[in-house]
């Protein structure tokens, strides 16, 4: 009996997704496949399979199961391990309503001058020190903690360490286990002193907000719960859409045409922020899910215990639902990708992470109109990570 | 055009909100959609038909006639 293929498949270049995909679309929607750490699942590529899988709680989150299939060998939980995977039913509601509340589109929306102020000021400083410059981390990093650390009410001075932390703690091949771990303990201790903080002085802020709940909801939301709320925001809210920032501008630039209709028509930022996450090659693992009952997909019964994983970026090329899946179209509409997940667990913060690039974008199309990629699209490095995907650098000249 | 949404179905991630703001809102302490216009006027029917597609709870129906 063959092997099953080692997953996640290659990208032939960074932008270009690995044409697994669509072989596995067309000829084996359940396929078995290998992970890091040698435990097989089986992946799922086409749309409608995903989004049955993603909204049907028998498919759940409890992949510390001891049967469940790991992602690599020394998994520790990474972004999986975070908040919520434990959590399900009544549990994971209640929790998602306190936080859900800091992501409502209106709260969002009202962020969005102060978003633009960070994304100008990024912007120009990267400006400043000349080209080309790597957008990666003049922008793409430095933005979404800033907006994390505005919702959470971080003083604005105290943004460069909140993002350094922010960086040790997610990249973890980065630094050392001892820097990691002073980093953890700093950060905790910072987080602890900000709570006392906001407790003396509530503020503005979401982490003021939460500690009024707590106190109405007789320590329904303990302390320790609300710093994990705030980790949990800067894992799930930092490097992914850090990441793509560097990979939606690269995705418009690499045909510049894309970039000059942009110009034309800035109406088009939306719909463009929607298909740029459609058409991400890039996005890292898939959704994992472990099976707690037997339950047939696309014509297999799939046995109790089994671990599967949703591949939302070949779902969202699944030319059974998109038309023209293969071609990124700025104006496409309806588009209901399913890059932020779907059901009960689809992204709590999406529509932060829309605003956010929405926001860079319109920021970079007004200062940089002559914004360029510094080399070619076929020479963008991809970032080597298991959980969330990204490029190393995106240099740029304008 | 009808429009009915499904509260239990919600996960608050505000598409709808975001295409169609005069049709739909969120509540302020839990982020569940709030139906403002269950009957919207003819300018609205795309904005509410794509966030009725794109709604990633499956949320919202439209009954159109």
């Amino acid at each position: 009996m063959n092997e099953p293929p080692a997953y996640p498949f290659r990208n032939p270049t960074a932008l270009e997704p690995p044409p697994e995909w669509a072989e596995l679309r067309r000829s084996c929607p359940v396929a078995p496949i290998r992970l890091a750490s040698g435990d097989r699942a089986l992946l799922l590529t086409r749309y409608d399979d995903v989004r049955q899988v993603l909204s049907d709680p028998r498919f759940t989150r409890q992949l510390d199961a001891p049967d469940a299939a790991r992602a690599t060998a020394q998994e520790s939980g990474g972004v999986f391990g975070s908040l919520g995977r434990s959590m399900t039913g009544d549990e994971h509601r209640a929790w998602r309503q306190l936080v859900g509340r800091a992501f409502t589109a209106r709260r969002v929306t009202a962020m969005r001058p102060r978003i633009e102020a960070m994304a100008g000021h990024l912007v120009e400083e990267m400006a400043a020190r000349g080209q080309p410059a790597d957008l990666v981390s003049g922008v793409g990093f430095p933005l979404p903690v800033w907006a994390i650390c505005d919702l959470l009410g971080v003083p604005d001075t105290d943004r460069d360490r909140f993002s350094y932390w922010s960086d040790t703690l997610l990249s973890m091949t980065r630094y050392g286990a001892a820097e990691i771990d002073a980093a953890q303990a700093e950060f905790d201790a910072y987080l602890v002193a900000l709570v006392e903080a906001k407790r003396a002085g509530p503020g503005d802020d979401l982490i003021s907000e939460l500690l009024a709940m707590v106190e109405g909801l007789d320590g329904r939301l303990t302390e320790r719960l609300m710093l994990s709320t705030a980790k949990g925001l800067l894992v799930a809210g930092h490097e992914t859409t850090a990441n793509m920032i560097g990979k939606m501008a690269s995705m418009l630039l690499a045909d510049r045409s894309r970039w000059e209709a942009l110009l034309a028509d800035p109406s088009l930022i939306p719909p463009a922020v929607e298909e740029v996450l459609r058409f991400d090659a890039n996005p890292g693992f898939g959704m994992p899910r472990y099976l707690s009952d037997e339950v047939e997909v696309a014509g297999e019964t799939l046995p109790k215990g089994t671990t599967v994983v949703c591949s939302l970026a070949a779902a969202n090329r699944d030319e059974r639902h998109f038309e023209r899946a293969g071609e990124l179209r700025l104006d496409r509409a309806p588009n209901a990708h399913v890059t932020f997940g779907v059901g009960p667990h689809s992204c709590l913060g999406q529509a932060l992470a829309r605003v956010e690039l929405q926001t860079v974008l319109k920021v970079l199309l007004e200062r940089l109109p002559s914004l360029a990629l510094a080399v070619p699209p076929g020479e963008l490095e991809r970032r080597e990570g298991l959980i969330v995907g990204g490029l190393e650098r995106v240099p740029v000249r304008w | 055009m009808k429009v009915v949404v499904d509260e239990d179905s919600c996960c608050g991630a505000g598409q709808c909100v975001l295409l169609a703001p005069e049709v739909f809102d969120q509540r302020d302490e839990d982020g569940i959609v709030v139906l403002l216009d269950s009957e919207p006027g003819e300018e609205r029917h795309a904005a509410v038909r794509e966030a009725a597609a794109v709604c990633p709870g499956a949320a919202i129906e439209v009954e159109e006639g």
